[in-house]
């Protein structure tokens, strides 16, 4: 997942000719196709669609959905959203940080998760929630966590 | 669906209305499913997959219906679904269920009792939806329809008469007898905001430069709310009728709906009812035939808060970041590419079509002297039943929390109710039965928001959750303007001390001091509004920051770093269970002998409080007092049948 196949970023690139304003439409596709926004994948937009490097690095680093670096194999999101956090989020984020020896936003060295904190997932009825590879895990309990991530390898 | 041809004028759009409701055979059995993103995360999937093979194999499948519907706002029970023609509502379906519900409710039309909702207080079984009490006292004008929609169907939307308010704006109305309309139903912003839309339409309508734009705000960043996002999944055409017409008033010839990426069923379905929308004639040129162009454009938010604000959101429809600008000029004379814009929220714009269709006499009916009509809130936290809840302006608060929340959990008390999002305030006890409108709320030190209510008992620890929304805000900051940067930051740093121990005198005052300057001086309402949960929490629970700074405690027994774990030895039945669950091996004891924690390994993650059996209680959290020392090695024993029982609690 580590290296960006330019191909795709062109495929993407090719989709938005011709428009006004869409710079955060396509790395937001980048993005999803990718996981991540590499250098490379950068000078690319920046060389086909004659936008100076600099003003790419302003928008990727402004939005939370964007990430410049690669990701694990496995991507949890701790949902922090208000409700979540009043029931406990917040002890659910310390188990999984301990858990996996890395701060949320990180990867593990060994590349298997990637965390990520999440203001509000909208399914505030199963609080706290943590997602992984996209499947809910609702009513997490701190004993809980250590069963769902041995559940990822 | 057949191909279907355009239609080209309100005559076509009645005939199809008929064909619709004609073709259905209402005795047909026919079972809705709830398919909102919360049930989806609940198994919906999985239970829809269930019904098409279980209907496959009776050979069932062409003699009952199935629809996949947006969310029914009953989150807390899902999945979802009801059984027509006679209405009968199972709630927490799962897979396992189908089978029974097929053979059973379907073919031999009897009711499964396990899968009705339970009333626990009057021990009642409730067969139909509109009995539940989460249901009965709500007025679901804008959202009630999403259970009897398919939002990937547009057949579904036209057979409940949807676009008969736009046909009728397009060929019976001037755009500025719908704008006069529009004005004296008074319909304010569900955005937050709560300023006039008729107005909002008005000046953007007499705004000079061309072309004019029209907006769809559903960034809806607020953590905690997910209205917005339930009507874009459930019902998005209602939201493109309302669009359309605020174009035709204003003269807008193009639109942009901006929703948020972490949206992704929202996104699909609007792409999707874009779509039928144009090969239906109700979209594109010359719609329904009247002469008037329009066309809509998905703009993909990418995670940021801020980006919610309109001049910020129209940045980023620009292509550029999306950070506030200065509103000397107001976006609706100079927004998007510096032309006039009209940005309105999901909820307002879906709420347009049924002014138009009942008339603004019938809506301002409904809601109170300021605040008109319904409001759809995301009832959540410590409520018993969360889920998304429809009301008259003017419910009160606790009649939204207890007659259709059912109250709090657990045995607990009630100690605040959060509204308006990270920027709003938090509302005690006593004034659970103020009104909920706009100006009520304001008066309260909070506000309406986009209608986000978060409900906390006592064990929400107030200055913590100050903290948090602080934290949170501080993160979503664009950095711009200094009194919002500054003093987020420098706030955050005296509530993470407080929360820490760490509190001295002069803190409160000084929080007082940075909101004040916050408050003149930030240049968008994200640093305006910021210190809204800092100033209501010190206005409404002063004591609970007395006690973190003066006595080191916390109240609640939430602040980590001003808490200890305990286990009492007159009750600890040294059943292990802590000690094995203890990630830390902080606990010692063995069978038969009383379990003591090593506060030195504690690392407070409260494993061992929630492990420990309910009927035993013995770990507990003590706040503002020493740990009692542990007891002696010798007396930790629990003797044959009787536990070693001492004299008095070893503490208070």
């Amino acid at each position: 997942m580590a290296e960006i196949d330019l191909k795709g970023v062109d495929e993407i690139i090719d989709r938005y000719k011709g428009e006004e304003g869409v710079l955060i439409q396509l790395l937001l596709d980048i993005q999803n196709e990718f996981y991540w926004i590499s250098p490379e994948a950068i000078a690319r937009i920046s060389d086909k669609m004659r936008i100076p490097k600099s003003q790419i690095y302003r928008i990727a680093t402004f939005y939370k959905a964007m990430s410049l670096k690669p990701v694990g194999r496995h991507i949890i999101q701790v949902c922090l959203g208000t409700a979540c956090q009043i029931r406990g989020a917040p002890k659910i984020m310390d188990r999984v940080e301990e858990n996996l020896k890395i701060k949320e936003g990180a990867t593990t060295p060994d590349m298997r998760f990637s965390l990520r904190r999440v203001n509000c997932l909208g399914c505030c009825a199963m609080g706290p929630v943590i997602v992984v590879d996209g499947k809910y895990h609702g009513k997490v309990t701190p004993v809980k966590v250590k069963d769902i991530l041995e559940q990822y390898e | 669906m057949e191909e279907m041809p355009r239609l080209n004028s309100k005559d076509d759009l009645n005939q199809l209305r008929r064909k619709i409701v004609g073709q259905r055979d209402l005795n047909m059995p026919f079972i809705t499913l709830c398919s909102g993103t919360a049930c989806h995360a609940t198994g919906s999937d999985d239970v829809a997959a269930a019904i098409e093979a279980e209907l496959k194999k009776q050979d069932l499948t062409e003699k009952v219906g199935v629809r996949r519907t947006g969310c029914h706002g009953f989150c807390e029970r899902g999945p979802i679904i009801v059984i027509y023609p006679e209405e009968i509502c199972y709630l927490n379906v799962t897979p396992e269920d189908v089978p029974e519900i097929i053979s059973k409710t379907i073919k031999e039309k009897q009711i499964i009792d396990r899968l009705l909702y339970f009333n626990s207080e009057t021990g009642e079984r409730m067969v139909h939806e509109h009995d539940i009490p989460f249901y009965k006292y709500q007025t679901r004008l804008v959202f009630g329809d999403n259970l009897r929609i398919d939002p990937t169907n547009i057949e579904d939307y036209i057979a409940l008469g949807g676009y008969r308010a736009l046909a009728m704006v397009l060929h019976e109305m001037t755009p500025e007898e719908v704008l006069e309309e529009m004005k004296r139903a008074n319909l304010r912003g569900r955005g937050g905001g709560g300023f006039p839309t008729g107005r909002k339409w008005e000046t953007t309508r007499n705004a000079s430069g061309e072309p004019k734009y029209v907006i769809v705000n559903c960034d809806e960043g607020d953590p905690g709310a997910y209205m917005d996002r339930s009507i874009m999944e459930g019902n998005p055409h209602r939201v493109l009728e309302g669009l359309t017409i605020a174009a035709y008033v204003i003269g807008a010839h193009l639109g942009f709906v901006y929703v948020r990426q972490e949206y992704p069923l929202a996104v699909s379905n609007l792409a999707i009812a874009l779509e039928q929308a144009k090969e239906y004639g109700l979209l594109g040129e010359d719609i329904l035939g009247s002469g008037f162009e329009f066309d809509v454009k998905v703009h993909r938010g990418a995670g940021a808060f801020v980006s919610g604000e309109s001049s910020a959101l129209m940045n980023a429809i620009e292509g550029k970041v999306g950070e506030p600008r200065p509103k000397y000029i107001h976006t609706s004379e100079r927004g998007v590419w510096d032309k006039p814009s009209n940005l309105n929220n999901v909820e307002t714009y879906a709420t347009v079509p049924l002014i138009l269709e009942k008339g603004a006499d019938w809506f301002t009916s409904i809601g109170t002297e300021g605040s008109k009509g319904t409001k759809i809130f995301s009832l959540v936290g410590k409520v018993n039943n969360t889920g998304l809840v429809e009301v008259p302006m003017g419910t009160t608060l606790r009649d939204i929390i207890y007659k259709i929340g059912g109250g709090i959990g657990g045995g607990k008390k009630f100690k605040g109710v959060q509204t308006g999002g990270p920027s709003g305030g938090i509302i005690p006890e006593q004034y659970l039965d103020t009104p909920v409108d706009f100006d009520e709320l304001t008066k309260l030190g909070s506000m309406m928001g986009s209608g986000g209510m978060i409900v906390m008992d006592e064990d929400t620890c107030i200055v913590d959750l100050a903290r948090y929304f602080v934290d949170f805000l501080c993160d979503e900051s664009c950095g711009k303007c200094i009194p919002c940067r500054e003093g987020l930051k420098h706030m955050r740093e005296i509530l993470e001390d407080i929360v820490a121990g760490r509190g001295k005198e002069g803190d409160i005052e000084l929080l007082k001091e940075i909101a004040g300057v916050m408050k003149k001086a930030s240049l968008c309402a994200l640093g305006t509004t910021a210190a809204n949960p800092v100033l209501s929490t010190i206005r409404y629970f002063g004591d609970e920051y007395e006690a973190h700074i003066k006595e080191k405690r916390c109240p609640a027994l939430v602040c980590k770093d001003l808490i200890s774990y305990y286990i009492d030895p007159e009750k600890c039945i040294a059943c292990l269970k802590c000690l094995k669950n203890c990630p830390e091996g902080a606990i010692e004891g063995e069978k038969n002998k009383t379990h003591v924690i090593d506060q030195s390994k504690c690392v407070k993650c409260g494993i061992c409080f929630d492990v420990c059996p309910p009927k035993v209680g013995a770990v507990t959290k003590i706040s503002g007092v020493p740990v009692p020392p542990p007891v002696p090695e010798e007396e930790r024993e629990i003797r044959k049948g009787k536990k070693n029982r001492r004299r008095g609690g070893r503490w208070q």
